[in-house]
């Protein structure tokens, strides 16, 4: 496959950035996305230019750390999928192909792709700690949970962090990241001594971050790799207005 | 944003239910909108209740659009560099639907305070009967204006398709197994709005209510 990437680059924070049009040739259709930008920066580095910088880790779309907005689509047009999973084969032969990084205040360009998403890390942090007893493993059902509380409870927990959920929100919101950590922990037992102390303190962070305010688009849920449902923001905001009545 | 449009909702209903009475004649418009300046009396002096919700509504209106305006900006903030591409997956017109016809809904609303309630730009002026007004105002030789109402109702109708199902959301009590049915409820309460405020106007322009 012969292909135009038009990619953005900016080589610091500093940078104003720009997109920067490429060809690449001889492109497998059996590549993953990550590969078909391997080969182009093998290219960039045999003719003395700066590679393309983008974020990877596992390439397995389960650590969180690929992404990039791919023709106007956070990870790309393929639902469900991350940016290292996505294939060749979704594209057209002779394909045009803008490519850009998440674009929100709180995740600050670090260089080209790459975006640094402490922000992130720092709603998780204010989470604070939860109530388990560490040292030997429980038995196995000494805390009864409900079949549909496990599984939602899992589906949240299926959040790898990614941030595509900021980059496709008109608002720039990271509500529904919020909404999956708060969660997953909101509705098993184990979460529950924390649990509105939690949601308080997570949301208070997410806006602190300067994340905008969400207006329930569902834009994020369409993009979401791992398909994090709407509804976990509506358990968000319960447990948010509980936390503020009490 | 939640609060003040579910006030704003009631109201809509309200107000949606009194301009139908036209069908039922002048007169019985008339008492509708004498009941309004009477309600409770004696208990309360004239016009006291109607005044309270007058109250009620303007703050609830302000509040909101002090609340859109704070969500726009935020959003701003949160973006400070637009994307080159950008291909919606799901409602996010909806932000424009919102705020762009949250202000044309707002510009609207001023000009028929003008029309109806103060009679500024109605042929009656204001010392007139509420149903004169009314009948005057949507007269055919003025089919520009039943034009303006027609497209700012509609306007509301696409404001409360996405209104209502979020307002619920943003209060915490949707979940998966609700989506459907909520998104077609306020689907549902939008048409019926927008057919039951466009009945009088159309009636009156097309001669059907002299
Ligand atoms: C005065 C002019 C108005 C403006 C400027 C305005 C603007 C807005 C905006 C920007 C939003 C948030 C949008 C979003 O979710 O993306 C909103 C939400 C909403 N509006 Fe309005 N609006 C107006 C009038 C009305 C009226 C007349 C009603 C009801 C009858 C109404 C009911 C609602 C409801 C129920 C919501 C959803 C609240 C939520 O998401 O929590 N609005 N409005
Ligand atoms: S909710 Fe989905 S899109 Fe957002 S960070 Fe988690 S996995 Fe990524
Ligand atoms: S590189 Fe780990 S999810 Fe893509």
């Amino acid at each position: 496959m012969n292909l135009t990437l038009k990619v953005w680059r900016q080589s610091g924070p500093q940078d104003k950035g720009r997109m920067v049009t490429y060809r690449v040739e001889d492109i497998s259709p059996d590549m993953s996305f990550l590969e078909m930008l391997d080969v182009l920066n093998e290219r960039l580095i045999l003719e003395g230019d700066d590679p393309i910088a983008f974020d990877h880790d596992c390439r397995e779309g389960i650590c969180g750390m690929c992404g990039m907005v791919i023709n106007g689509v956070a990870h790309g047009e393929q639902r469900a999928t991350t940016t290292c999973q996505l294939h060749m084969r979704h594209f057209e032969d002779g394909a045009e192909i803008t490519i850009e990084p998440w674009r929100a205040a709180p995740f600050p360009v670090v260089k080209d792709l790459v975006v640094d998403r402490s922000s992130f890390d720092r709603i998780i942090q204010a989470g604070g700690f939860v109530s388990v007893p560490a040292g030997s493993a429980p038995d196995a059902h000494s805390v009864p949970v409900r079949k549909e509380d496990a599984d939602s409870a899992f589906d949240a927990a299926t959040c790898i962090g990614c941030g595509a959920c900021v980059a496709a929100c008109p608002n720039g919101s990271a509500s529904l990241f919020t909404a999956a950590k708060i969660t997953h922990l909101s509705l098993l037992p184990q979460g529950q001594p924390e649990r509105l102390n939690r949601a308080k303190a997570m949301v208070d962070q997410m806006d602190s971050e300067g994340f905008g305010g969400c207006t329930n688009t569902g834009e994020c849920t369409a993009v979401c790799p791992k398909g994090i449902p709407l509804d976990t923001i509506a358990q968000m905001n319960a447990d948010y207005l509980k936390a503020n009545s009490k | 944003m939640a609060v003040t449009g579910a006030v704003m909702v009631l109201f809509l209903v309200a107000h949606m239910a009194g301009n139908l009475k036209i069908f039922l004649g002048k007169d019985s418009f008339n008492e509708y909108a004498h009941a309004l300046r009477t309600l409770f009396e004696p208990l309360l002096p004239y016009r006291t209740a109607l005044t309270i919700l007058e109250i009620v509504l303007v703050v609830s209106v302000l509040a909101h659009m002090w609340a859109a305006i704070s969500l726009a900006r935020r959003a701003g903030h949160a973006r400070p560099v637009k994307y080159v591409a950008k291909k919606s997956q799901a409602n996010g017109y909806a932000t424009h639907i919102m705020r762009f016809g949250g202000l044309t809904i707002a510009l609207f609303v001023v000009w028929h305070l003008l029309d109806l309630t103060f009679g500024v730009v109605n042929p009656k002026g204001f010392d007139s009967a509420p149903a004169d007004r009314m009948v005057a105002g949507f007269d055919p030789s003025r089919w520009w204006v039943t034009l303006i109402y027609i497209v700012a109702v509609v306007m509301v109708g696409l404001h409360l398709r996405h209104g209502i199902w979020s307002a619920v959301q943003t209060l915490g009590w949707a979940n998966r197994a609700r989506y459907k049915a909520l998104k077609g409820t306020a689907a549902l309460v939008s048409v019926v709005l927008v057919i039951g405020f466009l009945a009088p106007p159309l009636a009156i322009t097309f001669g059907v209510v002299k």
